[in-house]
């Protein structure tokens, strides 16, 4: 892998992240427990969206054979997408996304804080213009883990449980492959191993303040990087490249 | 939950409610004819309070049902760039229903009662939302004639009697314009795409067509609440004379994209330089506003259903809240 490979692989992963997780959040649009909760529902699903096509325009400029942003989306088997599993998870009731949320966005935080230092320049403007929207969302994920565990006996056992569900989901986070060892060396972005340390210690913070208990270290799920999806991952993506596929090559 | 102290309506003693006597009503039909805006803290008389509160509500309904319809197309978007746009239309529609809800609040109607009235089946909202969204032309159509038709009704809103909803209503309406321009944009891209682009958008246009012009709602002769509105300006033109304002700019957009509008007695009549058309199936629009349009139950067990399962979440937030203000008090 040359160092052009590394670095658009490594940028299509960001993107597949963030589309995932946006397509995550549209399905649940107009299914909020508050109006309120439903606008910053729709305008964070708005940022990820916007994040992804930027990532994609970047990757398909990096490739360079003509791919653009819709092409990544949509003309790519659901093997192709290398989104790590936490994002791709259904999304469940409020609590599971609001957890979902907060492990995804803390680490997506740290690792766009690192890359807005690295040494490719596209890529770190992209990623300072987007740790500014994580930060806000993670203020407000992270403000309802609160609540919602300090919250009433029901919600701190709802939300418990989510992290229990969804910890198994956040070691893939740092287990970094020669794509990620590639861009530490060759841009001077995140060094996983000090991202992990950060990640946990940020999490363990959230967690002590909603009076919930950190999940025990067990074992981790692992196979988004290298396209091993979860059975539902299908679905999204056939649900949102439909019309692609049913109707290849137009204009819309 | 996150408002307080409106649940008051008609809870004061009736000892202080001002009277309605003929001098006081004048004196308001006085500022309403001098096109004085009547703010929220002025006197009303009690049917023009609850007209505005029925009708500003219903607006806000609408917006929040509206969501659905639109929403079922937002994860099959066919590209990131449509799908984009279609989610920022659908995030002003929550936008639109909380400034709605809180325009409505300043008459002294919680959120939450209005809320409560949707669920309960009490207050209406748009029937246009209780029309399925079959394929990706609906997005267009939507776009182009619900808010064209929207637009139309909205916009005399700008000026309405009433200062906070005309307020409401001017970025309102700025914004619908932007939502019915990219359906607009969807419909051409359509008309201008393949066979089976072009006969989904004229399907589309076929199964929305008349609703869409019945969004105008009956006909004046048949219209209850329009003559009561119009005298406080907060109607300023009939259902008629919007449905047909909204044809004559519609039609030639048809004809722009190619499509055909599915009334075949739809005639340009040179003499009053308007579009004759064809007699509205009232029954449809009265079996849809009671409750029998294709997704009408669909659209309220979405929103019942959220009131449910957020519950945990809102008292979760309560309890929080409190436990917190009585350690800051300690």
């Amino acid at each position: 892998m040359n160092n052009e490979q590394a670095l658009f692989r490594y940028v299509v992963r960001l993107g597949d992240n963030a589309l995932v997780l946006a397509q995550r959040l549209i399905e649940i649009v107009a299914d909020g427990p508050e109006l309120e909760e439903e606008l910053a529902n729709a305008n964070f699903s708005l940022d990820y969206l916007g994040q992804a096509r930027m990532f994609y325009s970047y990757a398909g400029e990096i490739e360079g054979e003509g791919r653009m942003e819709d092409d990544f989306a949509f003309r790519r088997p659901d093997r192709e997408f290398e989104n790590v599993l936490l994002v791709e998870q259904p999304n469940g009731h409020f609590g599971d996304v609001i957890v979902r949320s907060v492990l995804f966005d803390v680490f997506y935080l740290l690792q766009l804080e690192a890359l807005s230092e690295c040494s490719d320049q596209r890529l770190a403007e992209i990623s300072l213009k987007t740790a500014k929207e994580i930060r806000y969302h993670l203020r407000y994920g992270s403000q309802w883990l609160i609540r919602l565990g300090d919250g009433t006996e029901e919600s701190h056992g709802r939300v418990q449980d989510s992290l229990d569900k969804l910890w198994r989901f956040t070691g893939e986070l740092f287990s970094g492959d020669e794509t990620d060892e590639w861009v530490l060396a060759g841009i001077a972005g995140p060094d996983l191993g000090e991202l992990q340390v950060a990640w946990t210690s940020a999490v363990a913070a959230i967690v002590e303040e909603a009076t919930l208990a950190l999940p025990e270290d067990q074992w981790m799920a692992g196979g988004g990087r290298d396209g091993r999806h979860s059975e539902d991952f299908g679905y999204l993506i056939a649900d949102m490249q439909q019309l692609q596929r049913a109707y290849p090559g137009l204009n819309w | 939950m996150y408002t307080q102290g409106l649940d008051q309506q008609g809870k004061e003693p009736q000892g202080l409610q001002p009277r309605e006597s003929a001098e006081r009503l004048a004196a308001f039909q006085e500022r309403i004819d001098a096109e004085e805006k009547i703010e929220a803290k002025d006197w009303m008389p009690e049917a023009y309070r609850r007209t505005l509160v029925r009708q500003i509500s219903q607006h806000a309904h609408s917006e929040i049902i509206g969501m659905q319809p639109e929403g079922n197309w937002l994860t099959r978007a066919p590209t990131l760039r449509r799908k984009s746009i279609l989610l920022a239309k659908v995030q002003d529609e929550a936008g639109h229903g909380l400034y709605l809800y809180g325009a409505a609040e300043t008459l002294g109607t919680s959120r939450d009662q209005m809320v409560a009235d949707l669920l309960s089946g009490k207050a209406k909202y748009s029937s246009i939302f209780n029309y399925p969204t079959l394929t990706w032309a609906d997005i267009g159509t939507i776009g182009w004639l619900v808010d064209g038709a929207a637009i139309m009704n909205q916009i005399p809103l700008c000026r309405c009697s009433y200062g906070p909803y005309a307020r409401a209503m001017v970025r309102i309406c700025k914004e619908e314009s932007f939502h019915q321009r990219q359906g607009f944009e969807i419909m051409l891209a359509l008309s201008r795409g393949s066979a089976a682009q072009k006969a989904m958008a004229q399907d589309a246009l076929n199964r929305w067509w008349w609703p869409s012009i019945m969004m105008f709602g009956p006909s004046d002769k048949d219209s209850k609440h329009s003559a009561q509105s119009m005298a406080w300006k907060i109607k300023r033109f009939s259902n008629d004379e919007l449905r047909q304002k909204f044809i004559d700019v519609t039609v030639p957009q048809a004809d722009f994209l190619g499509l055909k509008v599915p009334d075949d007695e739809l005639e340009f009549d040179e003499e009053t330089a308007h579009y004759r058309f064809g007699e509205i199936d009232w029954q449809e629009f009265y079996d849809v506003l009671a409750g029998n349009g294709p997704c009408n139950r669909e659209r309220m067990q979405v929103r019942r259903d959220a009131q449910q399962g957020g519950a945990w979440v809102r008292e979760a937030a309560q309890a929080y809240a409190e436990k917190h203000a009585a350690q800051a008090a300690a």
